[in-house]
């Protein structure tokens, strides 16, 4: 037993020694392959574990959200940007939204007094990372399973939309 | 026992040893098969998630459509089209694409693609639009490479065999299309072996509208009745000419194989455009009556229509002198390709054992000097040692098409010998030559018909793969061959397999589509289709008389309305299904079961229709095709079919409710 012991230390270093100047790391596709299949589901659990203790009908207005409205100052409402967003709102979001009542997505009546003018402005513009990260976004996606559907909306288009839902409480 | 098992232990060990220092030893010996392999695999991979380089547009053949390859990858990446229905993308079988395969035969379900060119600008392919012709019944057709769909197929008339076609101008002036089956022109009822002196060729050539790339015959060129069998502009210096190889001036009309090869010369028929567009430009050339389809795909209503065109503009050789010369060249040549610089015109004779290459300098001289050796059928023919810039002796036998690259070399492929041979045009002196596997027809380089060839991959397209491949069956695939050509020697690095018989094939470095930005959605707003809807609260179901009209719209993940009533045996049923989404890479399918029509394939945007003669009583469901989000199963719908006269009132629904009733 001892003998064997021996030989594999021998055939170890040997090994070592005449393969040290081996192929470099990074130039071996196989080894970059398997990076990557090892990185997806760890990346994907992140996605679905954290969310289940989130109330949905509690409001979050501190939450901005995440994209590129930073910052929205509301003013008395304007109606002409109401009526904008309306167009808008029936043209891109009643295919999976109501006003009072669940469907696809979540009923929008109030929204405004559940999530900050930003996070809606961001959920609308940005919501493949917002459903990624946003900690709200992401329960909701986990009680609707229907990701919100990015329809090419502008900033201007989305502070329309946010106008309109401000109507309706 | 322990010394056998030590002994086994041992032999693994160094077993294990001497494999795992096989890449190390590997590397110190040049002549080992297995590190050129290694080598050859590095600079194919392309890692998951990166994209490739250049774009390769692949000649379907007898399938009809255009493969969009990736290089050095060989990845298919789509399968686009043209001159043939195709049940996966609806194409052809949707009311919206049915006219783009129609024809003065009417509707024509297949084609034969054969010769695939980019659009120009300034002698450099520019990456706006594909032409591609269809050779059995005479079209050509221009793909946008925006949408990567077919957008135009004109027919050609008074021509067969429509071979030496799609070639672009180096400013895309014109795209050419030219006859390899002579014909009585117009058709005529006559003896076919009276065909010598009374059939013609015609070549056509069309005009491309710089703006939208709409194509239009400005004239037809009525040649004597030889096969004109493949062509290219001039470029540069030689810019204004076209060429055309031709082949049977035997002007035989049965087994040409033997009665066809009777010439030791052939003609290469050189073209002057430029004077012809004068010409006609004055008033000259004859109208002549016929009929065919010119159908036009329009992105704003996302539908095709044919237009009939009752005539078209002949123009007789003789009548306009100093534009049509015959070159002699040897024997029966195929491949008809000039040069970057656009001196060199070479014809590859498929039954000669050499090349001839003609100098356009010594062309014009000739022209000057009327130095002519007769005429046929009131064309001169040049004097071939007036014109002959060189032959290039044995260089392999059934020699076929020619590409460049910047550095003066030439590369032809040998389809009896099976190889690709480099060649240096000026000095004529073979440089490299290797095999391909097996019989090799046309080669390309990316931007290979224009004065900017890049120097980097050159494509050999195989006929036969024999053993190349797994065995599937008698029937096994034809095949691409990816070699690099960017040192002295020609390096094979790729096999990889077509579809269909790949002709020709155009290529394009990758970065000059990705900055025309091809289209992602179709703006829902901007859809003018005359059946779109762009919202739920617009869906509805009408009936007229015994068509029923279903205005419907698909979103993840459902139909609006999905529940229908009303519908009887003995209608015909329109679904005019409308795709909500205005996001990338979100498509959405539709079939109804027993239509006797194929799928739809609906990108974001658009609106696309099928008919459903339903002939049984029933509630039959229909359902998304394509996956489309986690709740994909769900996507379905039902339709009630009652029996014709029943008082079932039209009614339409979702989730009970008329759709989009409820803000």
């Amino acid at each position: 037993m001892k003998i064997k012991f021996i030989a594999i230390a021998i055939v170890s270093t040997l090994i070592f020694i005449s393969c040290g100047d081996g192929k470099k790391k990074d130039k071996n596709p196989v080894e970059n392959v398997k990076e990557e299949v090892q990185a997806d589901p760890i990346k994907e659990e992140v996605v679905t574990t954290t969310s289940e203790k989130i109330d949905l009908t509690a409001p979050t207005l501190d939450n901005k959200g995440i994209g590129p409205v930073k910052s929205v100052t509301l003013e008395a409402i304007d109606e002409k940007l109401v009526e904008k967003g309306k167009e808008l709102y029936k043209t891109n979001c009643t295919a999976c939204h109501k006003l009072k009542k669940r469907y696809i997505g979540p009923a929008l009546k109030g929204v405004t007094d559940r999530r900050s003018p930003e996070w809606i402005m961001n959920m609308i513009l940005n919501a493949d990372e917002m459903l990624a990260n946003d900690p709200v976004a992401k329960a909701l996606i986990s009680e609707y399973n229907a990701p919100m559907a990015q329809q090419q909306i502008s900033k201007e288009e989305a502070r329309a939309i946010l106008e309109y839902f401000r109507t309706k409480k | 026992m322990k010394r056998i098992i030590k002994s086994i232990f041992l032999f693994v060990i160094t077993a294990t040893l001497v494999v795992s220092c096989a890449p190390t030893e590997k590397k110190g010996s040049k002549s080992n098969k297995g590190a050129l392999a290694g080598n050859a695999a590095e600079k194919v991979y392309v890692a998951p998630g990166e994209h490739d380089s250049h774009y390769a547009f692949i000649s379907g053949g007898f399938s009809g459509q255009l493969a969009v390859y990736g290089l050095p990858s060989g990845r298919l990446f789509r399968v686009i089209p043209v001159f043939s229905q195709d049940p996966e993308k609806g194409y052809g079988y949707s009311e919206e694409t049915k006219p783009m395969l129609m024809t003065s035969h009417g509707f024509v379900p297949w084609g034969d693609s054969h010769h695939p060119d980019i659009s120009q600008t300034k002698g450099s392919v520019d990456g706006r639009w594909v032409f591609i012709n269809e050779n059995n019944t005479p079209r050509i057709a221009r793909i946008s490479l925006k949408t990567f769909e077919t957008e135009e197929i004109i027919e050609i008339p008074n021509s067969a065999g429509n071979h030496s076609s799609s070639f672009v101008t180096e400013n895309s002036e014109y795209v050419v299309a030219g006859t390899r089956f002579s014909v009585p022109f117009p058709q005529k009822d006559m003896p076919i072996s009276e065909m010598k002196g009374n059939f013609s060729g015609a070549l056509s050539f069309l005009k491309i509208d710089p703006e939208h790339g709409h194509m239009n015959i400005e004239f037809q060129i009525k040649m004597p009745g030889f096969s004109y069998d493949l062509s290219h502009p001039g470029r540069g210096k030689s810019h204004g000419w076209f060429f055309f190889s031709t082949y049977n001036t035997e002007e035989a009309n049965s087994l040409l194989e033997v009665n066809a090869s009777q010439n030791d010369k052939d003609f290469i028929a050189a073209i002057n455009w430029k004077k012809i567009e004068e010409y006609v430009k004055n008033g000259g050339g004859k109208k002549m009556p016929t009929n065919y389809a010119h159908n036009t795909w329009d992105d704003d209503t996302h539908t095709a229509t044919t237009e009939w065109k009752k005539e078209v503009l002949v123009v007789d050789p003789k009548e306009v002198p100093g534009a049509f010369y015959f070159l002699p060249t040897a024997k029966s040549p195929h491949g008809c390709d000039v040069d970057p610089t656009g001196e060199y015109i070479i014809g590859n004779g498929k039954l000669a054992a050499q090349m001839t290459i003609h100098s356009f300098s010594k062309m014009q001289k000739a022209i000057a000097d009327k130095a002519f050796d007769g005429d046929a059928y009131g064309i001169p023919i040049l004097k071939f040692d007036a014109v002959n810039y060189g032959i290039l002796p044995n260089p392999g036998l059934g020699p076929l098409h020619t590409e460049f690259d910047t550095r003066g070399n030439a590369y032809t492929t040998f389809f009896i010998s099976s190889e690709v041979v480099k060649w240096n045009v000026k000095d004529l002196k073979v440089l490299d030559r290797h095999k391909v596997y097996y019989s090799v027809g046309h080669l390309m380089i990316p931007g290979g018909n224009s004065q900017t060839p890049d120097d980097k991959y050159l494509v050999a397209m195989n006929k036969i793969t024999k053993d190349r491949y797994l065995p599937t069956g008698p029937e096994v695939c034809q095949s691409a061959q990816l070699f690099d050509i960017s040192g002295e020697k020609m390096e094979l690095l790729l096999d990889f397999p077509t579809i269909g018989e790949p002709h020709y094939a155009a290529g394009i470095a990758a970065d000059k589509i990705k900055a025309l930005q091809p289209t992602k959605i179709f703006k829902l707003a901007d859809n003018k289709h005359p059946y779109a809807v762009k919202n739920e609260a617009e869906t509805k179901v009408v009936r007229k008389g015994n068509e029923v009209h279903i205005s419907m719209t698909m979103i993840r993940s459902h139909f609006s309305p999905d529940n229908i009533e009303g519908v009887k045996v003995g209608d015909k049923v329109f679904f005019h299904v409308t795709n909500l989404e205005q996001d990338y890479d979100v498509p959405h399918g539709i079939s109804m079961i027993g239509a006797n029509t194929s799928e739809l394939l609906i990108m974001p945007g658009r609106t696309t229709t099928f008919t459903w003669e339903p002939k049984e009583v029933g509630v039959w469901p229909f359902y998304c095709t394509d996956f489309c989000s986690a709740l994909h199963q769900e996507m379905q719908g039902y339709v009630r079919v009652s029996p014709k006269g029943s008082n079932v009132p039209i009614s339409f629904t979702l989730d009970g409710d008329v759709p989009g009733e409820e803000e």
